[in-house]
C-alpha cells in the first residue's frame, strides 16, 4: 500500500525552547584528542545573516561507519558512544558551531568511495522545506576528486560551495540560502 | 567482503511546497534560486540518527502536567501513527512538538504578541512512537496568533511537529492544523502546499473515540514519512 507523505512546513521562528532542551552541538567531549570544530554563518539572498535557523548534522565516525542498522559493515569499527548527530541554532550573528570528529570515507554507489563528508539539514523561518547539503574537507583533495556526489555537481564554482575552508584551527562552512553565492543544496 | 544487493533509496516526496512562495514574505530572501542538485541516495542518506532514546521522560508527552497548576484553555488529546510511505509503522522514533498557549502566545523571547503568557504552560513536548508507530500528546488547543506577514495576518491554530523516521532522507518538520479553521484560506504558510489533497494531509480529524468524557476533546493526526524505493541499488562492497 503506497501512501502519500505528509507535506513539509516551515519550522517558524519559535522552536528554540522546545528543540534545544540540551546542548547537541558537541558530538564528542571537548577534550577528545581528534576533536575538530566545524562552524559557519548562514546568509540570506540579500547577504544578511540568518539569526533564527536550526542546523543539524549527520555523519559517520572517524573510521567511516554510521551508527545505524543499515550500515552493517562489521569490518569497520562501530563506536557506540558516537551517535553522529548534532543540532545547533544560529545565534544573533547568524553563526553555528559543532565540535565533532572528522568522519572517515564511506562507500558510494557502484563500488565508489565517497570523500569524508558531513550531511547538513537547514531549517528556518521562510524555509518551507528542509535544505540538505554536504560539508567536504579542504585537506581531502584527492578523496574529493573521486567523490561521486561532488562529481555530479559539474560546475567547479558550485562544487566549491560544498568544501569547508581551514580557518583559525577550525573548518569554516558558510551557507548562502539564495543569490550569486548560493550553496548547492541536494534533492535528498 | 561483498554484501547482498539490498540497499534501497527513498522515494522523493510529492506535495511539498516549493521553496519560494512569495505570499509568504520570508521566502523571498530565503528560498534557494538555483535548482536542487540531483544525487543518488547513498549509505549517508539511507542512514540517520536514532536520537532521543533514553532522553524522553515520563511526563514529556503531557504538556498539561509540566507545572504546578493546570494550564488555561481547552484540554485536548492529539494522537496518531507515524507510518512510512508503505503504511508500515515507524517504531521507537522521536516525535517533538511545540505550540502557542491557548491565547496564541509562545514562551519565546521573540514572540511579541500582546497576549498573556500562562505560567502553567510551556508548550513543548516529546515522546517516542510505540510498536504500532503511535504517539500521544495531552495539551491545550493553541490559539491563533497575528504575525507581520501582511495586513491583518493571523496564523490558524497549529502544533509544530518534528520527526526523524529511519533515515536522513526521511527527516520532516511540519505543522498540524485543526479541522474547519476559517483562517486556512488566508494563511500563506498553509497555502504554500498547493495541492489541496496534500494540504488536507496537514489537518487533524476530530475523533470521538479519542475524546475522553468530562475531560478532553480528541484529535487524530497520522504522519506519513517517505517510503522506500522498491528497487534496491547495488550494495557498497569493498
Ligand atoms: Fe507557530
Amino acid at each position: 500500500m503506497s501512501m502519500e507523505p505528509t507535506p513539509s512546513q516551515t519550522i517558524g521562528p519559535f522552536f528554540h525552547y522546545a528543540l534545544f532542551t540540551e546542548d547537541l552541538s558537541e558530538l564528542v567531549a571537548p577534550g577528545h584528542p581528534d576533536a575538530i570544530r566545524v562552524e559557519g554563518k548562514i546568509f540570506d539572498g540579500a547577504g544578511d545573516i540568518v539569526p533564527d535557523a536550526m542546523v543539524e548534522i549527520w555523519q559517520a565516525n572517524a573510521a567511516g561507519r554510521y551508527n545505524h542498522p543499515e550500515d552493517d559493515r562489521e569490518d569497520v569499527p562501530l563506536d557506540e558512544n558516537f551517535l553522529g548527530f548534532g543540532r545547533a541554532p544560529t545565534d544573533e550573528n547568524g553563526s553555528f558551531s559543532f565540535l565533532t570528529v572528522k568522519p572517515g570515507a564511506v562507500p558510494g554507489p557502484d563500488g565508489s568511495l565517497q570523500g569524508p563528508h558531513i550531511l547538513v539539514s537547514v531549517f528556518a523561518r521562510g524555509v518551507l522545506k528542509r535544505l540538505a547539503t554536504r560539508i567536504y574537507f579542504p585537506d581531502e583533495e584527492e578523496a574529493n576528486e573521486h567523490d561521486p556526489v561532488l562529481a555530479s555537481v559539474g560546475d567547479p564554482d558550485l562544487r566549491s560551495t560544498l568544501v569547508a575552508r581551514s580557518e583559525g584551527g577550525a573548518f569554516r562552512f558558510d551557507i548562502h540560502l539564495r543569490g550569486e553565492k548560493q550553496t548547492v543544496f541536494f534533492d535528498v | 567482503m561483498t554484501h547482498e544487493t539490498t540497499l534501497a533509496g527513498y522515494r522523493r516526496a510529492d506535495g511539498d511546497p516549493e521553496h519560494l512562495y512569495p505570499e509568504y514574505k520570508s521566502t523571498r530572501l530565503r528560498a534557494l534560486d538555483k535548482p536542487l542538485a540531483i544525487q543518488p541516495h547513498t549509505l549517508s542518506e539511507i542512514t540517520g540518527p536514532a536520537y532521543g532514546h533514553g532522553k524522553v521522560r515520563e511526563l514529556d508527552h503531557d504538556l498539561t502536567r509540566q507545572h504546578e497548576g493546570e494550564p488555561l484553555g481547552e484540554r485536548i488529546i492529539v494522537t496518531g501513527r507515524v507510518l512510512d510511505g508503505d503504511g508500515r509503522p515507524v517504531r521507537n522514533s522521536l516525535v517533538e512538538v511545540w505550540q502557542a498557549n491557548a491565547s496564541g502566545r509562545y514562551v519565546h523571547s521573540g514572540d511579541r504578541h500582546p497576549a498573556p503568557l500562562d505560567p502553567n504552560f510551556t508548550g513543548a513536548g516529546r515522546c517516542l512512537t510505540d510498536g504500532d508507530g503511535r504517539y500521544k500528546f495531552v495539551t491545550v488547543k493553541p490559539g491563533a496568533y497575528p504575525w507581520g506577514n501582511h495586513e491583518n495576518a493571523w496564523r490558524p491554530a497549529h502544533i509544530h511537529f518534528s520527526l526523524f523516521g529511519e533515515a536522513f532522507a526521511t527527516r520532516l518538520i511540519t505543522q498540524m492544523y485543526f479541522p474547519g479553521d476559517p483562517l486556512f484560506e488566508h494563511d500563506p504558510i498553509f497555502q504554500s502546499v498547493r495541492d489541496p489533497k496534500a494540504r488536507h494531509r496537514l489537518v487533524s480529524t476530530f475523533d470521538l473515540e479519542t475524546t475522553e468524557p468530562e475531560w478532553a476533546l480528541g484529535y487524530t493526526f497520522d504522519i506519513i514519512l517517505r517510503g522506500r524505493e522498491s528497487t534496491p541499488f547495488e550494495r557498497p562492497h569493498e
